[in-house]
């Protein structure tokens, strides 16, 4: 194998597994501020459980997202050294921003969530997951920004160094809010909104299935289904808005996520279908005119196609197509699920219906899939291009590293990352079983 | 050469107060780690773990943060460095990552086995990533080949040269020195006793590796001296950290921990000043061919990130201090286990 797809499988493999952890702990954070925050106005100690059960949870999924993040900041410079001199001068300070103003935040007053319980007043406490939840979210922003500007580059000019072009900033605002930002963040909030509500929701079904800890299982779905509800419907207008945004910057990704060739005709949209990359056609299930009417409101107007770009200019098509078409697939069934879950809630049957409980206990895979699954759309979708329109993926590579060294690296990163998610699993479940069972007498802590 | 005082001088100061914060910082955490063998019982490892268990995180970031600012001060070095070490940091990570998760996963189950399991990992990895960060170090004192891109030229295995092997022991013994002494501040009772009887040996250790080091380094890597020869006021660093060492067994025996402490923190200090006076203005000496040596100049961002990012530096690391400050202070004191202890 080339060096080029050697390091684009280990950054594609490395990324996806960090990937799998940051969005639950963005989200988690998001409902440990709601549950001790109705404990503090409550006092009702079943909330104070709550809280503690699933700090517990957080802290073992922060500790895989912290061991993998690292190796993602030091993989541009490993292996994509041209990138990094290419792109350093406009994204690096985001890449330092997100160190000094969120991480800074995140690991210091986690500490205080973690192991701060008998140490500070309750509320010195509430503010620290306040914070600890606002710092996951305020660390999303700097990469997604990092990322949209190599999607969408906006606020620099290309420069002439002694070390060769790169790009450097003349608009920091422009940068941060480059095209595609705003979609992009708001989309992958709500996918990590998603991702916590629907983990919360498994386990406390799987509870209810069980006949263990009810109250407490009850409690923590009511707080998930809302949260699911909103986060599902939110994905739907975040990703149209994306979507939108893509047929004016990046076409030639946005034909391939509809296996669109025609280079300028009216575009239907599929619910199932398979590209066949040879004879340029797609076959399957299409409702024509769809997609033209999505972006332009009318289903006569034209889109551009495939055609319209050289060959070498093209991203992998049917990778692209059945990631996007999947991921919107579960976004559907994930706005079914959480709408079946709010209308049986208010019916009284959800707590009871063991077939709906089983379905929620699986559908945590769900949102997983799809941000993976989305962040393959977007980032296979912007191939061949590592920068859009500026630098080539087979371009940013290191100069100095070998294929034996990347193989050396991808076959370790393989070992151990598939130690540490066996572990995970296998330490996830024994807190799952093992349940929420905290003192509830004793209230968090107090100097006194 | 003069200290020029620009926006390249600034982040050349910037960025490597970040690595001796990582330094100091996280040095005590790697050195706990390389003593955590030493104490037998479980309960005595896990007040060695929990002294640390709140703190390692934040002390990391300084590492992840000082990276992203290279990153974006000098892009060039970033580049090359990273790829050019590339092993070496395919080892540190994978140090990093199994020090993370053993100090998450160890108490998590009674069984004797997996505990055995994560204190050997925790110990190895600690050790493994403070040779590591000490090669490196001796690396780019020496200087690496580098071509007219700057570009690394050289091998894995020409990174394992006997001076920055020897750089590299030092660091592990000033680490573990370092980590002794946080200890003895950290722990009460028999423990503490104990600790504190290896306090001198680790000192003793440090400064054997230290002389070598130095006399190594005037010897072998004359470049080094040059600065602190062209302006001898600058010889008030290597005083400072030779007094702050000798203080050292001075508060020990006089039982005053926390100030031990802070001199150990101090000579650190001083010693990566020395450090980068010896480096300025270059960032990584290109060996033979000094011209090729990639300096604050060539291998900075333009003068407008650079402005950009003094803007968030100066709105953030305050913050941070802040932050860091409250964390140590909310969890001052000897270690105590409860319900949410490691
Ligand atoms: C700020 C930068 C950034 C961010 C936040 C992400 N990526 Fe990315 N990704 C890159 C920067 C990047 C890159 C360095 O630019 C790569 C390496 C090769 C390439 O073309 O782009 C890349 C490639 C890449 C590929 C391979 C595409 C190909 O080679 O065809 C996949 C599948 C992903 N990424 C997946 C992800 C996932 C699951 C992410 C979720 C967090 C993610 N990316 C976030
Ligand atoms: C290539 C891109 C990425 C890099 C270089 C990167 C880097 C890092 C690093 C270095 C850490 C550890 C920080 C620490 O020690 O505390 C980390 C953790 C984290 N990252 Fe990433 N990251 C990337 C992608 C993402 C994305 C896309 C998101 C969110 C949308 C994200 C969100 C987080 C969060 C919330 C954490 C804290 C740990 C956790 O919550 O699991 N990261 N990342
Ligand atoms: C409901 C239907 C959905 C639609 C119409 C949709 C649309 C899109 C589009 C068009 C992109 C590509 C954006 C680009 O490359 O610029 C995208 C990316 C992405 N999607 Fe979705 N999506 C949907 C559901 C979901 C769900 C359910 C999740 C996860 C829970 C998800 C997670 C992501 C992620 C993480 C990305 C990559 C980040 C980004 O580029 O925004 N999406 N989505």
């Amino acid at each position: 194998m080339d060096i080029e797809l050697l390091s684009r499988i280990q950054f594609a493999f490395t990324i996806g597994f960090h990937y799998l952890f940051p969005p639950l702990s963005i989200g988690l954070g998001l409902f440990l501020v709601i549950m001790e925050g109705t404990y503090l106005r409550t006092k009702n100690p079943l909330y104070h459980n709550m809280t503690r059960f699933w700090v517990k949870i957080f802290g073992l999924i922060f500790a895989l997202g912290v061991a993998s993040g690292i190796v993602m900041e030091f993989q541009f410079g490993t292996n994509w050294a041209t990138y990094s001199r290419y792109v350093g001068d406009v994204f690096g300070s985001a890449l330092a921003a997100e160190g000094i103003f969120a991480f800074f935040l995140e690991s210091g007053f986690l500490a205080i969530l973690l192991f701060g319980w008998d140490k500070v007043k309750p509320r010195t406490h509430f503010i620290s997951t306040i914070l600890v939840a606002f710092g996951a979210h305020f660390s999303a922003i700097w990469i997604v920004v990092a990322n949209s500007w190599q999607q969408t580059p906006a606020g620099y000019h290309i420069v002439e160094t002694a070390n060769g072009v790169r790009a450097e900033i003349t608009d920091f605002w422009a940068v941060v809010f480059n095209p595609s930002f705003i979609d992009r963040i708001s989309h992958v909030y709500m996918g990590c909104w998603q991702a916590a509500a629907f983990f919360v929701l498994s386990v406390s079904a799987f509870y209810l299935l069980r006949g263990k800890h009810r109250d407490f299982a009850m409690g923590s779905m009511k707080i998930a289904i809302v949260i699911a509800v909103a986060a599902s419907i939110g994905q739907l207008v975040t990703g149209h808005m994306s979507a939108d945004t893509l047929a004016e910057t990046q076409p030639a990704k946005l034909a391939a996520m509809e296996g669109h060739y025609a280079a300028s005709a009216p575009a239907g949209a599929y619910i199932l279908g398979w590209v066949d990359e040879d004879g340029e056609k797609v076959s399957g299930i299409e409702i024509p005119g769809l997609l033209s009417w999505l972006v332009h409101q009318d289903t006569e107007a034209p889109i551009t196609g495939l055609q319209a770009f050289d060959k070498s200019d093209r991203p992998p098509v049917n990778i692209v197509f059945q990631s996007y078409h999947i991921m919107v697939s579960i976004g559907f069934a994930l706005i079914a699920l959480s709408l079946v879950g709010i209308v049986t809630w208010s019916t009284g049957a959800l707590f009871k219906a063991r077939w709906l409980l089983w379905i929620m206990v699986f559908s945590v895979l769900l949102p997983q899939i799809a941000n993976q699954l989305g962040w393959i759309t977007a980032e296979v979708g912007r191939q061949p291009w590592i920068v859009y329109g500026l630098l080539r993926t087979e371009d940013a590579l290191s100069v100095s590293v070998g294929v034996g060294e990347v193989w050396t690296s991808l076959i370790l990163f393989a070992l151990i990352y598939a130690l540490l998610f066996a572990l995970f699993i296998y330490l996830l479940n024994e807190k799952i079983q093992h349940g929420p069972v905290f003192d509830s007498a004793k209230t968090s802590g107090g100097q006194s | 050469m003069e200290f020029t005082f620009d926006l390249n001088s600034i982040w050349f100061i910037l960025v490597g107060t970040l690595f001796a914060g990582y330094a100091i910082l996280d040095g005590f955490d790697l050195g706990v780690g390389a003593l955590h063998l030493f104490v037998k019982s479980d309960h005595d490892r896990r007040i060695l773990l929990n002294s640390i268990g709140p703190v390692w995180d934040g002390n990391e970031v300084w590492l992840v943060t000082g990276g992203g600012a290279l990153f974006a001060a000098f892009p060039e070095v970033y580049a090359t460095s990273f790829s050019g070490f590339y092993l070496a940091m395919m080892l540190l990570l994978v140090g990093l990552i199994f020090r993370a998760v053993a100090i998450d996963f160890r108490s998590k189950r009674e069984n004797r086995t997996w505990r055995k399991f994560w204190d050997a990992s925790f110990s190895g990895a600690s050790v493994l990533a403070s040779l590591l960060i000490g090669v490196a170090l001796g690396n780019i004192a020496w200087g690496i080949p580098l071509d007219e891109a700057g570009e690394s030229i050289g091998s894995f295995v020409g990174l394992l040269h006997p001076y920055a092997i020897l750089v590299g022991i030092t660091t592990v013994s000033l680490f573990v020195m370092h980590g002794a002494i946080y200890l003895v501040m950290k722990t009460e009772g028999e423990l503490h006793d104990r600790i504190r009887g290896w306090i001198n040996r680790t000192i003793v250790v440090f400064i054997v590796c230290y002389v070598m080091t130095t006399m190594a380094t005037l010897i072998f890597v004359p470049h080094m001296s040059e600065n602190l020869k062209s302006s001898p006021w600058l010889f008030v660093v290597p005083l400072l950290n030779a007094l702050a060492v000798a203080n050292i067994p001075r508060e020990i025996h006089h039982g005053r921990d926390f100030r031990a402490f802070l001199s150990s923190c101090a000579s650190m200090a001083a010693l990566l000043t020395l450090f980068g006076i010896g480096m300025y203005p270059n960032l990584i000496l290109s060996k033979p061919i000094v011209a090729n040596s990639l300096t604050i100049y060539n291998a900075a961002s333009s003068e407008k990130t650079l402005g950009i990012m003094l803007i968030i530096a100066v709105l953030g690391m305050p913050l941070v201090i802040a932050y860091t400050a409250s964390i140590y202070w909310i969890f001052r004191g000897k270690v105590k286990l409860d319900e949410s202890s490691y």
